[in-house]
């Protein structure tokens, strides 16, 4: 009897412990290392298109090559400009099964989010046993700091505050380049005059003429007060704000009148062909210029700081950080080490047309375009932006909706409150 | 399933006696079969169903969940939203135009076709045949079709026109009138939107009208023209009727379809300025997935839940009644 009873007992702890083993292999698989062979790690992005990648595949390649125990999971979740990889992502940190690291981009968006509920470890040691306190810019360091603890390493670098533009056409009329709003507004007359297209403009995806806006925005008031509103430190009713709203609505009535019809770079072929004068884009657009409209930078298209906002570079960098519920965090620092390394980088950005935002990345790796845009980089004042995921997505999204119906009727003081309203519910840091 | 007791004659006791012991093999295994689709079903349909009602309630607003309770707070939110009420007056205007355009498209070709036409086969499957297409390759086709600048208004103006029409471009609401935030009238953008809807969906109307005037007995038909009755007359007096049952499937198949409509507009149009072509679906999909509002998000699509159900469930209901009389 008590023999047949134990016998029970084992049995049935048998079971339990195999349940229990059933539930704990799951999220194991996905982080940390298998009971034998090489080390696995899951590499989390959106980077599915051509360039993207394979220039992660080159990242990947190079650190099973430094690192050969380990071998690379590629994640990539395709669809959505990234916004299916963030559903995904943010199920799987909610699960507690994290991917070894994952993309974010630099700033108070998401990646402040993941701080806040605890799904990201500091690097601060990391950074310091690397030395990259003094191989990054300080205030590019600051977006991705917060309360004295860092992060997240930096992969790429690309620029939201460009103003592109047919140097053919610019000769033909003796323009120069607009460095404020009224050569924007005296250039644009005479362009209009000769039947040219001053502004081309795309908004079908609804976040084109906010990042014309936020650039405009960041041209009228400058980066310092730029800076304190979108950190919560100044109001958005404020006169800059309503200033900069009309600038837009103005800079609306030089623009190609089907700009809900056109993608962003139906806009940029529209500057391409000299059927359109400028375009404001952030700098893909060069990669568009280049690579699918063999163009020659500086002849077939020109480039120069929005109006209003030399001196400044608005950053969009993709940065990667280390997840705090991982079991096994040494194959994540070892894979940073080489993502945030000065030869990981050069592999990686001339694949995706982005550069390194490495304060010793080699200019000589680069074409003329992101030569002249590192040397910005590295000289001037560093800010976020409104889209591509740097600050409260919540907030982005209400300026989004309110910016759908300024573009349609005008109304400025209704658009700044609408914005001012998104601020209030949407807290930004 | 097995029939134990055929024929009504026998008593109605044996009957309540042979069904007691009906829990034979045949219907364990069919249970059996069942429980891994009625599984999946519960948990991954109507479990999320709950459980996107129950997120509607809370305040998880950012990506970090957040359950505290926070009643109708999000549907009283959404409803103040311009952008929700246009979706409302959007939604209602693009069932409408889209319903009737199929039907009318759809019951014109149908009646051509049944004419005993040569090569019918052959011009039944060319109407049906966008329907093969995704909604999102439609989107795409027509956004350059009916853009202003580039589709067949390069026709019109080698014809003469001068004032092309801006299809969906356009921000005109006819009538024009103030309602709420917004205005009430038809925006002509989704009059464009609905021609390309059309273009896709009428051939399935047009089918499901063939099956019913193929089901006409010939000799009603024949009795009419015996009494006299012209094509006309024969058509509105005796045929149209008899349409009643297929329009009614149609009507309600192509009403969900229309209240679900994403890929169309997400590909061709977005939200549209001045949100002349938003659409629930994408206004649930923009403040989930990419403000990450996940209780507004909820809200939006539990919303368009109840709406759904308004219009499925009396035709479920009529049907499960045809069943049981049958």
């Amino acid at each position: 009897m008590k023999v047949r009873r134990s016998a029970a007992t084992a049995l049935a702890s048998v079971f339990a412990v195999g349940a229990l083993a059933a539930c704990g292999t799951q999220p194991t698989t996905s982080s940390s290392a298998p009971a034998h062979g090489s080390k696995q790690l899951q590499i989390f992005s959106w980077w599915t298109g051509v360039a993207s990648s394979k220039a992660l595949a080159a990242l990947n390649k190079q650190f099973v090559k430094e690192y050969p125990q380990y071998k690379v999971i590629n994640e990539a979740v395709a669809g959505g400009a990234g916004s299916n990889a963030k559903a995904v992502l943010a199920s799987r940190l909610e699960a507690g099964n994290p991917p070894g690291t994952f993309q974010v981009h630099a700033g108070h968006g998401s990646l402040y989010s993941w701080v806040q509920a605890g799904d990201l470890s500091p690097l601060n040691s990391l950074y310091k046993q690397q030395g990259w306190y003094h191989d990054y810019p300080s205030s590019l360091l600051k977006l991705l700091t917060f309360h004295g603890k860092i992060y997240a390493v930096p992969v790429d670098m690309q620029r939201d505050n460009v103003l592109w533009y047919n140097p053919t056409v610019f000769h033909r009329y003796h323009l120069s380049v607009p460095r404020t709003f009224s050569q924007f507004f005296h250039d644009a007359r005479v362009l209009k005059s000769h039947g040219i297209t001053p502004l081309a403009l795309a908004n079908h995806g609804n976040w084109e003429a906010t990042l014309l806006w936020s650039d405009v925005l960041l041209g009228t008031v400058g980066p310092t007060q730029y800076d304190a509103l979108l950190s919560g430190h100044a109001s958005w009713t404020s006169p800059g704000v309503i200033q900069a709203t009309r600038t837009f609505t103005k800079m609306l009535s030089y623009a190609n009148t089907d700009y809900t019809a056109l993608h962003w770079d139906q806009a940029d072929q529209l500057v391409a062909q000299g059927k359109a004068g400028m375009n404001i884009m952030g700098d893909w657009a060069q990669g568009y210029f280049t690579t699918d409209l063999h163009l020659t930078p500086g002849k077939g298209f020109g480039w120069a700081p929005t109006p209003g906002s030399a001196g400044t570079f608005a950053v969009v960098s993709d940065v990667f950080g280390l997840p705090s519920h991982l079991k096994n965090k040494t194959p994540t620092l070892d894979y940073l080490k080489v993502l945030g390394s000065q030869k990981g980088q050069a592999i990686f950005n001339p694949l995706k047309g982005t550069f390194s935002p490495r304060l010793d990345a080699n200019p000589k790796a680069y074409d003329a375009y992101s030569q002249s845009a590192m040397k910005s980089y590295k000289r001037d004042k560093l800010v976020l932006t409104i889209g591509q995921g740097a600050v409260n997505p919540g907030f982005t999204t209400g300026v989004e909706n309110a910016m759908e119906i300024l573009v349609s009727n005008h109304n400025v003081s209704q658009f700044v409150h609408a914005v001012a309203n998104a601020a209030k519910s949407n807290p930004l840091p | 399933m097995k029939r134990a007791v055929p024929g009504n004659a026998r008593p109605k006791r044996i009957i309540a006696a042979t069904k007691k012991r009906t829990l034979s093999w045949d219907n364990w295994s069919a249970v059996l079969v069942l429980i891994p689709s009625l599984l999946a079903l519960g948990i991954f349909v109507y479990g999320f169903i709950v459980w996107t009602g129950y997120v509607s309630l809370t305040n998880w607003n950012s990506y970090i969940p957040n359950f505290q309770w926070a009643g109708f707070r999000n549907y009283l939110a959404v409803f103040q939203t311009f952008r929700f009420q246009s979706d409302i007056r959007n939604i209602i205007v693009f069932t409408v135009l889209f319903i009737f355009g199929c039907l009318a498209l759809g019951l014109f070709l149908a009646v051509l076709i049944d004419q005993k036409i040569r090569w019918e086969s052959l011009f039944r499957s060319i109407f049906i045949f966008p329907m093969a297409i995704s909604f999102v390759a439609t989107g795409v086709i027509w956004s350059w079709l009916l853009n202003p600048q580039t589709g067949v208004n390069l026709i019109l103006q080698s014809l003469g026109d001068t004032h092309p029409p801006q299809w969906f471009l356009s921000t005109v609401f006819v009538p024009s009138l103030s309602v709420g935030l917004i205005q009430a009238g038809i925006p002509l953008a989704l009059v464009a939107v609905s021609i390309a809807a059309v273009w896709q969906m009428s051939g399935f109307a047009m089918a499901i009208y063939l099956g019913g005037l193929r089901a006409i007995p010939e000799e009603m038909k024949e009795a009419a023209r015996i009494d006299g009755a012209g094509p006309w007359r024969l058509f509105w007096t005796i045929i149209f009727p008899q349409l009643k049952s297929s329009t009614i499937t149609a009507v309600i198949i192509l009403s969900a379809a229309s209240l679900k409509v994403f890929g169309l507009i997400y590909a061709m149009t977005g939200p549209g300025q001045d949100f002349t072509t938003d659409m629930p679906t994408l206004n649930m999909f923009q403040t989930t997935f990419q403000g990450s509002q996940f209780a507004d998000g909820a809200a939006i699509a539990t919303l368009l839940f109840l709406i759904m159900a308004a219009f499925s469930i009396p035709y479920l209901l009529t049907v499960l009644r045809k069943e049981e009389e049958a």
